[in-house]
């Protein structure tokens, strides 16, 4: 930047960066670490209480809102965190550009279609008597 | 490999063994380990839309010896990852960055991770076995 140079620092800054995204994924890595912290343990306790359930017990259970929701948001979540992390070991590991590109549209996709397919299935149950 | 032709760092074999380098490629791996057990949410998912039947079946795999094998590896994964990432984000604020805390910490997530996969199981054992 030059001395003429009229915008301010932070307006070259922002958003910038080798990823042309600056800290956006580190940061919505953190963010959804946070949220999977306590997803896990509330979904860790949710299927240990769910052991010996029957299949309407365990239908059941997952069909109440709460859980319902949260076991969107545990889905959501874990696959927004498995591409974001996913990235970061291609970006390290596949250094031919155009395996890595062809990576990084694999694991998205199945990532998205996971998520779908999920949270399809979640309200398939929760929304069917 | 890369297409590119540039000297190469020298690689793990040169280094001392220390237990940050375990704490750190155990997150990595636990992390793809976890990408690929996510397949095993949506396939019970999936399978608890499907039906009582389809629902049954996915509890005879899961039960198998396979499957508990495969269970019991990604929970110690889960687990791992689970309290090495609650680590890494307390480093995140700029704390444990001392040497002897970083090595203390490191012990600590590997340890805890197999005390709380050691707990879950005992607790499936006593609850009279999975599936």
């Amino acid at each position: 930047m030059t001395a003429k140079d009229l915008r301010q620092p932070i307006k070259v800054a922002r958003g910038l960066g080798s990823s042309q995204s600056g800290v956006s994924h580190w940061w919505t890595q953190r963010v959804t670490a946070v949220a999977l912290v306590f997803l896990v343990l509330w979904f860790v306790a949710t299927v240990l209480s769910l052991l010996h359930a029957d299949y309407a017990v365990a239908r059941a259970t997952v069909a109440k809102p709460w859980n319902a929701l949260l076991l969107i948001a545990f889905v959501v979540a874990m696959f927004w965190h498995a591409v974001l992390g996913l990235q970061v070991v291609i970006e390290d590991y596949v250094h031919t550009r155009w395996k890595e590109v062809a990576s990084m549209l694999i694991i998205k996709f199945l990532a998205v279609l996971g998520a779908l397919a999920s949270v399809l299935a979640v309200l398939r149950i929760a929304l069917t008597p | 490999m890369a297409d590119t032709q540039r000297p190469l760092s020298p690689h793990l074999q040169i280094y001392k063994w220390q237990v940050q380098m375990l704490s750190s490629i155990l997150h990595r791996a636990t992390g793809i380990a976890l990408a690929v057990g996510s397949l095993l949410v949506i396939a019970g998912l999936l399978h608890l839309a499907a039906g009582e039947e389809s629902f049954q079946h996915f509890k005879n795999i899961a039960g198998s010896p396979v499957g508990l094998v495969l269970l019991f590896g990604w929970s110690w994964a889960l687990f791992y990852h689970l309290c090495n990432g609650i680590r890494h984000l307390i480093q995140d604020t700029g704390a444990g960055y001392g040497i002897a805390q970083f090595v203390r910490s490191s012990w600590i997530s590997v340890i805890a991770s197999i005390v709380l996969t050691l707990l879950v199981w005992a607790y499936v054992l006593t609850a009279g076995g999975a599936a």
